[in-house]
């Protein structure tokens, strides 16, 4: 674990955590979100309009599964569509989470100590709606378990040199990677709430989660290394993860996918929309859930400077694409970036532009980034952004490839944008639960972040002298 | 002399180095069987209670050894034994192709390696354990640390390892019914 970090650093800055807090104060604060705080009608309506769009989602999604893909607006030459744009942007997102719970605990960055938690729940449930698209796609959803290698009657096996393959290995991983992750960091909160509540069931079914434990340190020690080693891991995974999204785009030929730009341009990608995400969301919980002493101004304001940074990462991908697209000389290339700037979607490739990288230059003005509405207001517009990248990437390439012949226009379905939205409903009810059910802010990560937590006592020797 | 309902005696400390400075004096006073609790990891006090390594590291070690192996080994298999597809006379041990699978199922055994091998080496999920027994306890998940001398120590004895406890400026000494 991270040394305690210093509660004040410079005097501009605001501090990680509020001063004035004891173990015993953050104990109570965040497990009285839990047990204590009474279901609000600001909760129940935001959880009831999610569950709402949930089940509108279920709806579109049997009338899909009843009538097969040809509901949605896919047709050749367009096969992708939706399908594959919302698929990347999900699980871009959720590449955020784990960078914020894994990448930076190795850099010892400890203030992700109060956003981690709730950061690797959005990257469960980003996840979870990513790997709904490919399955929706699949047209027989029943059979999905023929993309896994297993002996069977057919005594066939999957491709494994296709990407697509590549893929279910990756995504499969990441989303058993994030889930124990984030249930190794709740175990310890856990048993903090099975020892703060009064109610017998509640007792129980907490204790049944935290598995008995006891807060020895023979087990933190234990539990502290295992809990490195999964950062140590997850963090080459989370680049292997996006990287292997973009080789279902770079291996192909068609004109605009075959770059190698892409891996290192969709990782940075993934990571802008997913801080914009955290952004989206840590704005408002610590807002409704009173909780600005321990997610703090410069929680936001180093996420809008991961964000400002992995934004110029995506620009510069844009530059260069457009630049190899001249500089290769393939007509079928040069073709695509003229065809980016004037064809039958560059309204949609100019707002990109607009959304993505003009917009996002604001937070180079400090007081925008200390906003939390401007901060919610950019990061919206960032999340709209990142999705009409994917759909610029997916749909223009598609619609003009090699032969004018194949030439065609993609028109998505009220099926399309139904499960495009159903999965935002599904996100955030999922998130709405989470924050009623387990505590948003890791308890015992923020109790290392205060001045108690210092140990100042000396070496073993000079005590016993 | 053993009472085999006492489990052993727990000592209760407000601050982080006042339980370390305890731990330290109760090792050194002999006493081998005893263990540590805080609400938060604290290296000082875990090897101040004599426990410095751990196998967790190895358990994840072996695990991502085996996925690696198994990983590569079954895309082989595929490609060469069991469905060899010959295309254009390309090689069949295609191996740059099989890395990324092979890549993804090391972290994944590594990965779940770590997490069960650390559950089983700390006997989790235990849902019962003695220390429970002692109402207090419930604050060291919360701002309190916590020495426990287990009964099966050599050197415990019910009186004398009460005065000791309470000789380390505790907050409260009790005894730990099993």
């Amino acid at each position: 674990m991270a040394k305690p970090t210093e509660v004040e650093i410079g005097e501009q800055k605001a501090p990680v955590i509020a001063p004035g807090h004891t173990f015993a104060s953050i104990t109570d604060k965040i497990a009285s979100i839990v047990l204590r705080r009474p279901i609000t009608n600001g909760w129940l309506f935001g959880f009831a309009i999610c569950f709402l769009i949930l089940q509108w989602f279920l709806l579109a999604v049997c009338w899909l599964f009843y009538k097969g893909v040809g509901v949605w607006g896919v047709n050749i030459p367009v096969g992708w569509g939706f399908a594959i744009v919302n698929f990347v942007w999900w699980i871009g997102i959720g590449h955020a989470g784990t960078l914020i719970s894994a990448i930076l605990l190795l850099l010892r960055q400890s203030w992700r100590n109060s956003i981690n938690r709730f950061a690797e729940a959005m990257t469960l449930f980003a996840v979870a709606c990513a790997g709904m698209f490919p399955l929706l796609h699949l047209g027989r959803p029943w059979l999905f378990y023929w993309l896994f290698p297993y002996p069977n009657t057919m005594t066939y096996w999957p491709q494994f040199r296709s990407p697509l393959v590549w893929d279910v290995f990756a995504v499969s991983t990441y989303l058993t990677i994030s889930l124990v992750f984030w249930f190794i960091g709740l175990i310890p909160d856990l048993a903090s709430l099975r020892d703060q509540t009064t109610n017998k069931a509640i007792k129980f079914v907490y204790g049944l989660l935290a598995m008995g434990w006891r807060n020895s340190v023979r087990h933190w020690h234990r539990y502290e290394t295992a809990y490195l080693l999964l950062a140590g891991l997850a963090t080459p995974l989370v680049l292997s993860v996006h990287t292997v999204v973009s080789f279902d785009f770079s291996i192909g030929i068609v004109p605009g996918w075959h770059t190698t730009i892409f891996p290192p341009y969709f990782v940075a990608g993934a990571i802008y929309s997913g801080f914009a995400m955290v952004l989206v969301l840590a704005i408002p919980i610590r807002r409704f859930y009173d909780i600005k002493d321990f997610i703090t101004d410069r929680h936001l304001e180093n996420a809008a400077m991961v964000m400002l940074a992995t934004g110029w990462i995506v620009a510069y991908g844009y530059a260069i694409e457009a630049f190899v697209n001249w500089y290769g000389g393939d007509p079928y290339e040069n073709f695509l970036r003229w065809n980016r700037l004037h064809g039958p979607y560059a309204f949609w490739y100019y707002a990109l532009l607009l959304t993505n990288i003009v917009v996002p230059q604001v937070l180079w003005v400090r007081r925008i980034r200390t906003s939390p509405l401007w901060l919610f207001l950019v990061s919206l517009d960032v999340l709209v952004g990142m999705w009409l990248e994917r759909f610029i990437i997916v749909v223009v390439s598609l619609t003009r490839d090699f032969v004018p012949s194949s030439f065609g226009q993609y028109y998505p379905t009220w099926n399309d944008w139904s499960i495009l939205v159903g999965t935002l409903g599904f996100f955030a009810a999922c998130m709405f639960l989470f924050l009623r059910l387990l505590p948003a802010v890791s308890i015992s990560e923020l109790k290392t972040l205060i001045p108690q937590a210092e140990v100042t006592v000396k070496h073993e020797e000079e005590v016993h002298s | 002399m053993k009472d085999p309902l006492i489990y052993g005696m727990m000592a209760e400390f407000d601050n982080v180095n006042d339980a370390i400075i305890a731990a330290r004096r109760t090792y050194a006073a002999g006493y081998r069987k005893i263990d540590a609790y805080a609400p938060f990891p604290v290296e000082e006090l875990s090897e101040a209670i004599g426990f410095h390594g751990n196998g967790v590291a190895l358990v994840c070690l072996i695990g991502g050894l085996l996925g690696c192996t198994a990983a590569f080994t079954l895309q082989w298999w595929i490609n060469n034994v069991s469905y060899p597809i010959n295309i254009g006379g390309r090689p069949l041990n295609s191996w740059p192709s099989f890395i990324i699978v092979t890549f993804e199922m090391t972290i994944l055994f590594s990965g779940l390696s770590a997490v069960f091998g650390m559950l089983t080496l700390n006997g989790l999920p235990m849902p019962y354990h003695p220390v429970f027994n002692v109402p207090r306890f419930e604050l060291a998940s919360k701002d309190r640390f916590f020495i426990v001398i287990f009964a099966s120590d050599k050197n415990y004895d019910g009186i004398r390892t009460r005065q000791f406890l309470e000789g380390l400026n505790p907050i409260s000494v009790a005894e730990v019914p099993s």
